[in-house]
């Protein structure tokens, strides 16, 4: 059995611990890459982060992509959408493909 | 190639010819399975452009809901209002297989199945606006497990293409037209050879004959 964490600035993530998702409030990206590596080797099968704190982590997530578990997911935070993880989207079209073929034509 | 020295024997021939064999037909396998691969992987990926733009509009609308209700209520209410869930939240993780890549199967179970067991707070010093946002939150999760499971999918699929991709691109350019080059110098070579010895051997009975009968040709 897994569980779901959820990572992010403090704002963004409380109202996940009502559903019974464990919340990592962090502060800065160096407690938040710290906190992800702590988790990622634990229970958890799914992690969300705020896109705020997935930008500053990119490299981090990149290590995560080949591994089957856990499943590292950009969610918007309160500063809204950055459109952090539709990049993440796209960039896995592009490893597969040699080039965007799904997004182009929305920008 | 050019590049490589090969011992131009029949052995050698025939081993060539079945790693020729084996390569040609890995080569069509794994063409297959990239293709298939692929249909696949944009059928998934389409999935995921579509959930993540609406579990985006949705989060971005709870966390709305959120910041209203903590502009009601101060700030300490809310932290012990959500200090200590009720609820708690286990996921199990299957896995599927889709050509050879085991891609994730997420599926969750909470605590008690009473629904109303998030709200992990008296009603008396909490406003109603924080209600409505744990239960808008509550209302997109099901959905974010979705894309939980869909994106992790498409980035394993994603870089199992790109090794297939590498391996036909490898065996397509490189090995077969190498084993092919390699196979036809060892025919020409051994052609050569044959062709060399039924001339010495003209050459000798020739000289044979002369010998014996004095013939001149």
């Amino acid at each position: 059995m897994y569980r779901a964490a959820v990572i992010g600035d403090r704002d963004s993530i409380y109202g996940f611990a009502a559903l019974g998702l464990e919340v990592f409030p962090v502060t800065d990206s160096e407690m938040g890459s710290k906190t992800l590596r702590r988790l990622a080797e634990g229970e958890y099968a799914v992690i969300y982060i705020t896109e705020a704190l997935a930008a500053e982590l990119e490299h981090e997530l990149d290590h995560f992509r080949l591994q089957p578990l856990p499943a590292i997911i950009p969610i918007p935070g309160v500063t809204g959408n950055t459109g952090m993880g539709i990049k993440m989207v796209k960039k896995s079209v592009e490893q597969a493909v040699g080039s965007d073929i799904i997004f182009n034509d929305n920008d | 190639m050019a590049g490589t020295q090969v011992n131009p024997t029949r052995m050698e021939l025939t081993r060539l010819k079945k790693k020729l064999v084996t390569a040609v037909r890995g080569h069509k396998l794994l063409k297959d399975k990239r293709d298939e691969l692929m249909r696949q992987f944009l059928d998934k990926v389409r999935e995921n452009k579509a959930l993540r733009e609406e579990v985006e509009t949705a989060l971005v609308s709870a966390n709305r809901n959120f910041m209203l209700a903590r502009a009601g209520m101060p700030d300490e209410m809310l932290n012990t209002a959500l200090l200590a869930p009720k609820q708690e939240l286990t996921i199990s993780a299957g896995t599927q297989n889709v050509m050879s890549v085991e891609i994730p199967d997420f599926d969750f179970k909470t605590r008690t199945p009473d629904q109303n067991d998030m709200y992990s707070y008296g009603f008396a010093f909490t406003t109603g606006d924080l209600d409505d946002a744990i239960l808008s939150l509550s209302e997109v999760f099901p959905k974010m497990l979705k894309l939980a499971e869909v994106e992790k999918s498409c980035q394993l699929m994603a870089a199992e293409i790109e090794k297939t991709r590498r391996r036909v691109n490898a065996l397509e350019h490189v090995m077969i037209p190498e084993l092919q080059t390699n196979i036809k110098y060892i025919t020409m070579k051994l052609d050569e050879n044959e062709r060399s010895t039924q001339i010495r051997l003209m050459k000798v009975k020739d000289m044979m004959l002369k010998e014996a009968h004095h013939y001149e040709y």
